[in-house]
């Protein structure tokens, strides 16, 4: 964790990627995972065979993923959510043959397909939930939180920090970190949705809300909001 | 005393506190944290940052919670 010991207050940035997979690629220590690339890296029917058995596998996966979601997508059909399930599973097997040898061998080789089919299917779904509706990208449930009267119960530094961030939203942001911390955090706009309706990437939009985040920390720091309140909010 | 929408909201906004890894690389580093966290082991140790992401991010945080249970299934 290089990048962490520059660390300064209010500026917590995000760590920089390992090194390349290749120069670290390793045997895995378990069976399975060595018959598992010892197969899709062979030739012939051995190769087809694991091909087949590995598109059952994350096709197996993407339909876990549709199950847990099942519920937030009651208005959509069953047999759209088996083509959502199957063309995940599709692009994950391209996915997983193309980065094979980025498998380093310090999982199970089982555990490291099934993630390329969980993230396929889930951006898909999410994108799916999301379509037809206008995302949100105004700070209205802000406005409307920050504006009901404190209870006379309420903790008072909490009236001061609502203040505080409502100042530093508008004032000490960017206008395109205004935006996307207003998209993703106040208004729950999933991140793959915003990055496909702002034509980014889940890790640029993701850097672009870290920076806001520290943003705000620095500026309520600097209003003299008390370290030990913000430790709350961890 | 607190209200609970008013801090579920800062929360949100502020993200985590301390340090935290990115989306590329929480993907990279999903299947060995999940194996390790399932094998009772150390995960944080292994990948730090990554439990201070999963608190920061909901898309990752779903992702980490389908595989970690699909492995356990």
């Amino acid at each position: 964790m290089s990048t962490l010991a520059t660390t300064t207050p209010g500026r917590a940035p995000l760590r920089s990627r390992r090194a390349p997979a290749a120069s670290r690629t390793v045997t895995p220590h378990d069976p399975e995972s060595r018959r598992w690339l010892r197969d899709l890296r062979g030739g012939g029917a051995l190769h087809d065979d694991a091909v087949r058995r590995l598109h059952a596998l994350l096709l197996r996966a993407a339909r876990f993923e549709v199950g847990r979601r099942r519920e937030a997508l009651a208005h959509v059909r069953g047999d759209e959510l088996e083509d959502i399930a199957t063309q995940a599973a599709d692009d994950a097997l391209m996915g997983v043959l193309r980065r094979l040898d980025d498998f380093r061998g310090d999982s199970r080789f089982t555990t490291w397909a099934y993630k390329f089919a969980l993230l396929e299917s889930a951006v898909r779904l999410r994108r799916r939930a999301w379509q037809g509706r206008e995302v949100p990208m105004e700070p209205e449930s802000w406005t409307l939180l920050a504006a009901q009267q404190p209870t006379p119960h309420e903790d008072a530094v909490q009236a001061e920090v609502l203040g505080a961030v409502g100042r530093a939203i508008r004032e000490a942001l960017t206008p395109r970190q205004r935006e996307v911390l207003v998209a993703l955090a106040l208004n729950g706009v999933p991140i793959d949705v915003l990055a496909q309706r702002l034509g980014s990437t889940r890790g640029a939009l993701y850097k672009t809300l870290h920076d806001a985040r520290r943003k705000l920390r620095a500026e309520l720091t600097a209003e003299g909001i008390a370290p030990d309140w913000l430790e709350r909010t961890r | 005393m607190d209200r609970p929408d008013v801090m579920e909201a800062l929360q949100r906004l502020l993200g985590p506190a301390g340090p935290e890894i990115g989306c590329d690389e929480c993907f990279d580093e999903l299947d060995r944290y999940v194996d390790l966290e399932l094998a009772g082991r150390d995960a944080e140790g292994a990948v730090p940052g990554m439990g201070a992401h999963l608190a920061g991010c909901p898309a990752c945080r779903e992702e980490h919670a389908s595989l970690r249970a699909l492995v356990a299934h």
